[in-house]
């Protein structure tokens, strides 16, 4: 089973529904005994840092996170709130990473919104995939590149696009919104 | 690099994708959701679908089509039409749609564009804005383009970046289903003036008209719907056609 964490924003479903398309079952939930039984867990989400924080912490879900061994997948907000800290709303995250979330500077259009391809990319999430692929990203806020960065987008300026410490995995863009090359990215994570 | 998007937008009335002239004369164009598997195998990089219906009786089925469309694609979609407050948005993104498209009710509540980019975030906000050249400036209209306001568009597309919105979709009624092109001024306009993504409709007919919007704007996406749903020219054949023109375009 894999299990979906659920907290007050975002279109967590859209995971639900690229994971059964896979032919993989899951779970939406937000109760610790679930997240901690399953095999995988997602940690989806788009949504606001620091309220997203909060209702982590009012269920010590942020705790339970931490102490995960299973392979775990943030993605977008999900990987934001998995580093040191975030700019949106001056939130104090998970620390998992090494590495601060800043808002883009007004450079270019913000949010970040679209297909962009890799500057680089390293690490199993990545089998199968070419560098030329894009992937879909909606956001405004980024994670500073990092000894935990595995894969880097260039957008106003050089970002995490992946990051990896151990059984904790990240994705800035959302795979369950990249057509098959983010699909592949999915099975990459759930057949690790 | 980042890549300019091309977007089919697909009308649906009573669960039916339909296309119009000038916002009036319905013409049937297929099953939304087959109309869509086409366009995503074709390259689409987003998907756009309007609600026209309009009735009331009609919101509960839109909210099950959506949960179907939610359930049946890969790529991002946005859904607009009739949306008249947070919980009609609440509603269309618990059943999985990625944005919402917000028109009138944003000229007649606007800080509700504040409510929902607060609630789901600006990238989940589209505020659509229907404009139309008269009497020597561009002003914004609601309604599909039935009723006017005293808004101009460029400042009313300032003042809705302020108030929370994350992307822009500019329809020129003066060029939308001619198949003439985009209005290329007004876009640029717009797009110059706020930092937030725009993106353009109204008027694509052939391929050189893209090329002219990404050429000669700022624009990050196009869309279109007639040329599409009917076959005059392929998604696929237009983006390798953007592509040789040096176009940033996902292939």
């Amino acid at each position: 089973m894999i299990a979906i964490i659920k907290y007050n924003a975002g279109n967590i479903l859209s995971v639900q529904n690229t994971l059964t398309r896979l032919g993989y079952k899951s779970e939406i939930t937000n109760e610790k005994k679930a997240i901690c039984a399953s095999d995988k867990v997602i940690f989806p989400g788009v949504g606001e840092a620091s309220s997203a924080m909060r209702y982590l912490r009012d269920r010590e879900l942020d705790i339970v996170i931490s102490d995960l061994t299973q392979p775990f997948l943030g993605i977008c907000l999900g990987l934001q709130l998995m580093c040191k800290s975030s700019e949106e709303g001056d939130t104090d995250c998970l620390g998992i990473f090494d590495t601060r979330v800043k808002l883009f500077p007004p450079d270019d259009k913000v949010p970040h919104i679209g297909w962009n391809c890799f500057e680089t990319f390293k690490g199993p999430l990545f089998k199968d995939v070419s560098i030329q692929d894009d992937v879909y990203f909606v956001h405004s806020y980024y994670a500073e590149k990092c000894k935990h960065t595995v894969a880097t987008c260039n957008y106003v300026r050089p970002f995490s696009a992946a990051m990896q410490k151990d059984n904790f995995y990240a994705t800035q863009f959302h795979p369950e919104k990249s057509a098959d090359v983010g699909a592949q990215i999915l099975k990459n994570f759930l057949q690790l | 690099m980042l890549k300019k998007r091309i977007i089919p937008c697909l009308d649906v009335k009573n669960g039916r994708a339909v296309k119009g002239v000038n916002f009036v004369d319905m013409k049937d164009a297929g099953d939304p959701i087959e109309l869509a598997k086409t366009y995503i195998n074709h390259g689409a990089d987003e998907l756009v679908f309007l609600d026209i219906t309009a009735t009331v009786e009609y919101r509960k089925t839109w909210t099950d089509l959506v949960k179907k469309i939610a359930s049946e694609i890969n790529i991002p979609f946005t859904v607009g039409g009739g949306i008249n407050n947070v919980e009609d948005v609440s509603a269309l993104v618990k059943a999985g749609a990625d944005k919402v498209s917000i028109n009138s009710a944003a000229v007649y509540q606007p800080l509700l564009i504040t409510e929902i980019s607060q609630k789901f975030g600006s990238q989940c906000t589209v505020i659509a804005i229907d404009t139309k050249f008269e009497n020597g400036q561009w002003w914004v209209f609601t309604h599909g383009g039935r009723t006017s306001t005293s808004l101009k568009t460029v400042q009313w597309a300032q003042k809705i970046e302020k108030l929370g919105a994350g992307e822009i979709l500019l329809t020129s009624m003066n060029n939308d289903g001619t198949k003439n092109g985009f209005a290329v001024d007004i876009t640029r306009e717009v797009s110059s003036a706020v930092n937030v993504p725009v993106i353009a409709s109204g008027g694509a007919g052939k391929k050189q008209d893209f090329k002219d919007i990404f050429k000669q704007t700022t624009v990050s996406a196009a869309l279109a719907a007639s040329i599409f749903h009917f076959n005059e020219i392929s998604i696929k054949e237009l983006k390798t056609y953007l592509n040789n023109q040096q176009i940033p375009i996902r292939i």
